[in-house]
């Protein structure tokens, strides 16, 4: 759980100011200056009861149970600003603050409903969207690349290819992994996938607290990754990757692991003759928060966009490092309902505003909740004239001269 | 000899409830299967003259008692399970409503008879009594049969149409006695009515009715845009009431409002029986839902299969251009 | 304050159902189970009477395939004691499955007398019998169903029940304790509860189980067939992209004047 599993079989699950010193990321807490650059950045900071620097001041006062019994922290959506600015190096968001809301969430009276069947789904069902996990490979019908489903089909590959929920269950996902499964075939790839038996990876749950949730998926990938034989493992979900990498290895996940962007644009000297067809557009990139903040994977997917003919780069004020996120991550995706409740802003609208006022014909972005996010705020804002989203992976598949819709 | 066809008669806000003439309907084609008579069995307080309209009954049993005044199921089950023993029919055709619910529990288990629940239809075969009974939701049917007598039919309304109450002289009316000696152990002691919603459904034209199947509350709006665009109401099945996303005035089915307006839009609805009871009589019905199996679709007359939040911004759209 | 809540297992209708080789029931291969929805409400009514009253809260079910992981998230909300009852055949109708609880109840230990008996007033899989009903009448109690407001006097041993009629209609019944209610929904919707918690129930809690002697009652009806829904009487089915079949639906209500 990246805190040297001190909760996984923790039956009591309770954090005192003792025990949580104990932890490495706990301990390091003592280390903050109380600069506020967190909460002066985070998008959310100003709603919050406790934003993290008041959070952190509060812990080492031992004033956990208020902390802990505020429910502020269900505003907070993972964007990782607050991690990338704190001069400490404290990991805020990947750690601490998903601990204090695990306690939070332990506490809390009343979770928001649908947030609650969101949880409770993405338990019984391995994806948030409530469907059959026997519809995870319905998109497998729509494309014509062939592609190995080695839960049927078990061979051993080079690229173990994990498709995350919203691009096997969403239309819109869906469009971004078409266009995914033909780039690796161009470049000769040898992928296969795990087929209906690949489940969430759990990382949202992760961020917004339910780090019970985030084991028991934990546990089942592992078991399943352990039936199969690969060098790699490739996926096309941001927040997926970043469970990989930086979770997983605590219960043994020992494969090299990518995001598909920072991936092809790896293989770029292959892809680039791939691309002939010219686009003539011009496109800003919106940095997703874990490739980008998180990881520092921003000039990869500037790189790959460049490369194909007729794309012109405009960048908006808020680029990389401070990118505005789109507030889908640490649970955001399923609590609209309760931040319009609260009166917040929707973070997509504005930065939806910041991207028409480029004026670019497209926002390209690298991360699943973003494409439905943004063409919900460009609706909203009635922009959709202007400007359209598309996956990265996408545009490189339409400057590849095939048609990518279905 | 096969025993007689019962139809019980409901009582609900001070008179026979439709559902109960359709349930006659049926009964007399199968007491006429079975070359029997068709009883209908009449139960409350000096309720006499509701016997009026149930003229196509051969004759009404009417039991009277002050504990029959309302439908209450302890004392129904009591006096049910006592006439059918002492008169032994082949069957007793019972509506399914909330008013009827406990009932349809209690007397079979009372009676130690086969119960056939969530009939959408029934018939005769082999001198049997045999039923299309929903399953599931609605997303399956059985064909069941009774294995022994009296058998026990809990009939989902519109199973047969009716015309309403019977033209021409009230039938026959036999009274049974009723003995009702312990104290009853569960007690009506009043009716709430429904707090007054800001819209009456029941006299809408269009309707666009949401279900779980639009995601999140959030969307509520968008068939809010859409009835405004067509001049009606939002209203929603008992699962969006239940979370909190319309108000208790707004529901449609069988704890709610049963309505017949001219446009019924379903929007991500899935149509199980509680819901269709409630809606399954308007002129013209849009079920919107992304489950082709979904069975909202055997009682709409069109079906979209699409997500329905993309649908009705479409159609607000689509409205607001032919409106021009 | 004494509660037992009965619940089971209903197929999950999220996942496709599939009618099994003999036609006459589905397909067990492709079915998940999951808990009867109704059967969550009176489980979250029996813990808000609990928390109101004090006393217990004990679930029982019959053993069913993932009956373990509703067992063990009962107690992480909150519940004292689970039991599930073994032996069931695979199929039973719920008249089976009723009789099967109703002579099940009395060999449980310390169970009954209890004060209050709480289940669903409903499932999707009730054909031939309603649990609730079916056993308030074989252990004598009274019933009433399809009600979503419960309070208690317990000193004078009676529950307030608000029971849901037609047209948003309620009614207000009293009942003597003890009692079998048969609940539509619960006062709040039912809780969640933390993965972690539950997985700390799996390590420190225990799931009862008992094999009592009891055979489920034959049915009285005989599946004869059963169907997907026919397709007779289906809708009219508009094809097309969003925008294509929202033009037509226009169109459709432009001829009959609802525009």
């Amino acid at each position: 759980m990246g805190l040297g599993n001190a909760m996984v079989n923790d039956t009591s699950c309770e954090i005192t100011l003792d025990n949580l010193l104990e932890m490495p990321e706990g301990r390091r807490i003592l280390t903050c200056i109380q600069c506020g650059m967190c909460a002066g950045t985070c998008p959310y900071g100003d709603v919050m009861d406790y934003p993290p620097r008041k959070i952190i001041n509060m812990l080492r006062a031992g004033l956990l149970e208020e902390v802990f019994a505020s429910a502020s922290l269900l505003s907070c959506v993972a964007c990782y600003t607050c991690e990338a600015k704190c001069p400490r190096d404290i990991r805020l968001t990947e750690v601490l603050l998903p601990l204090v809301k695990e306690q939070t969430f332990l506490n809390l009276t009343e979770v928001p409903p649908e947030l609650q069947s969101v949880l409770q789904d993405t338990l019984r069902y391995g994806n948030p969207m409530s469907e059959s996990p026997r519809k995870r490979t319905r998109w497998l019908r729509t494309t014509d690349v062939p592609v190995r489903d080695l839960s049927k089909d078990a061979a051993p590959v080079d690229v173990l290819w994990f498709v995350e929920c919203y691009p096997s269950y969403h239309p819109r996902g869906q469009d971004g992994t078409r266009a995914t499964a033909r780039l690796f075939q161009a470049l000769g790839i040898d992928f296969g996938i795990l087929g209906n038996e690949e489940k969430c990876a759990g990382e949202c749950a992760r961020l917004l607290g339910e780090a019970g949730l985030f084991d028991t998926l934990m546990d089942y990938n592992m078991a399943v990754f352990r039936n199969y034989e690969f060098r790699r493992i490739v996926t096309s979900g941001a927040h997926a990757y970043d469970a990989f990498r930086y979770q997983y290895p605590a219960v043994g996940f020992n494969y090299e692991v990518h995001h598909t962007t920072p991936f092809l644009a790896s293989h770029l000297d292959t892809l680039r003759p791939l691309l002939t067809k010219e686009l003539d557009l011009a496109v800003t990139y919106h940095d997703s928060c874990c490739l980008g903040r998180h990881n520092g994977f921003y000039e990869e997917p500037r790189a790959l966009l460049e490369a194909i003919p007729g794309v012109r780069l405009v960048e908006m004020p808020h680029n990389r490092i401070n990118a505005i996120c789109c507030g889908g991550g640490g649970g955001g995706m399923w609590l609209d309902t309760y931040f319009k409740e609260k009166g917040y802003e929707r973070l997509s609208d504005r930065r939806v505003e910041e991207a028409v006022a480029t004026g670019a014909d497209v926002l390209a972005v690298s991360c699943p909740y973003e494409v439905s996010r943004f063409e919900d705020s460009l609706k909203l804002l009635g922009h959709e004239d202007r400007m359209v989203v598309r996956d990265v992976t996408e545009l490189l598949g339409e400057a590849t001269g095939e048609p990518i819709e279905a | 000899m096969a025993g007689n066809i019962w139809v019980m008669a409901e009582q609900w806000n001070g008179g026979i409830s439709e559902v109960t003439y359709e349930l006659l309907a049926l009964g007399r084609e199968l007491a006429d299967g079975l070359g029997v008579s068709l009883e209908v069995v009449l139960l409350g307080h000096e309720a006499e003259e509701l016997a009026a309209g149930l003229g196509e009954a051969d004759v009404v049993l009417y039991g009277d008692d002050p504990a029959l005044q309302e439908p209450t199921a302890e004392a129904y089950s009591r006096v049910l399970t006592a006439v059918i023993r002492e008169r032994g029919p082949h069957g007793i055709l019972i509506p399914v409503t909330n008013v009827t619910w406990d009932l349809l529990g209690l007397l079979p288990a009372e009676l130690g008879a086969p119960l056939l629940n969530f009939c959408k239809d029934v018939g005769v075969a082999d001198g049997r009594l045999e039923a299309r009974c929903l399953l599931y939701g609605g997303k399956m049917e059985a064909n069941v049969a009774a294995t022994g007598t009296p058998a026990i039919l809990g009939v989902m309304a519109g199973a047969r149409a009716a015309d309403g109450p019977a033209a021409g002289e009230a039938p026959p009316i036999e009274r049974f006695p009723v003995s009702l000696p312990e104290a009853p152990r569960t007690e009506l002691q009043r009716y709430v009515e429904a707090e007054a919603g800001d819209v009456d459904l029941t006299q809408q034209e269009v309707l666009v009715a949401v279900g779980r199947g639009i995601g999140f509350q959030d969307n509520v709006e968008l068939a809010e845009e859409l009835a405004e665009e067509l001049g009606g109401a939002v209203c929603g099945s008992r699962p969006v009431i239940d979370q909190g996303w319309l108000s208790l005035s707004r529901q449609i089915g069988k704890s709610g409002v049963i309505v017949k307006p001219r446009l019924y839009v379903a929007a991500g609805i899935s149509g199980a029986p509680e819901h269709v009871e409630g809606m399954k009589d308007s002129e013209m019905i849009i079920a919107i839902n992304t489950d082709p199996e979904a069975p909202i679709f055997s009682v709409a007359h069109y079906g979209i299969v699409e997500d329905a939040n993309d649908v009705m911004e479409a159609l607000t759209e689509a409205i607001q251009e032919a409106k021009g | 304050m004494k509660i037992v809540v009965l619940l089971k297992m209903v197929p999950d209708v999220v996942e496709e159902l599939e009618l099994g080789p003999d036609g006459r029931s589905l397909d067990l291969e492709l079915l998940r189970l999951i808990i009867n929805e109704r059967d969550e409400h009176a489980l979250e009514q029996a813990l808000l009477l609990k928390e109101r009253h004090g006393g217990t809260v004990t679930v029982v079910a019959l053993d069913a395939p993932e009956i373990d992981d509703v067992l063990f998230t009962a107690l992480a909300r909150g519940v004292d004691r689970v039991v599930k009852i073994e032996g069931a055949p695979e199929t039973l109708t719920t008249h089976g499955a009723a009789s099967l609880l109703a002579g099940g109840l009395p060999d449980i230990p310390d169970l009954l007398p209890a004060d209050l008996l709480l289940t669903g007033c409903q499932a999707m899989d009730d054909l031939d019998a309603q649990t609730g009903p079916f056993l308030a009448q074989r252990l004598g109690l009274p019933y009433v169903g399809v009600i979503s407001g419960v309070e208690v006097d317990l000193e004078a041993q009676r529950a307030f029940v608000s029971k849901e009629y037609p047209g948003g209609m309620h009614g207000d019944f009293e009942v003597t304790l003890p009692a079998l209610l048969g609940i539509q929904a619960a006062a709040t919707a039912p809780r969640y509860v933390p993965v972690a918690k539950v997985r700390a129930a799996m390590q420190s809690g225990e799931v009862e189980a008992i094999s009592p002697s009891a055979q489920p009652e034959p049915p009285l009806v005989e599946v004869l067939k059963m169907m997907k829904l026919e397709a007779a009487g289906h809708a009219e089915m508009l094809e097309g992209s969003v925008e294509e079949v929202a033009g037509r639906v226009a169109e459709l209500l432009g001829e009959r004047g609802l525009l």
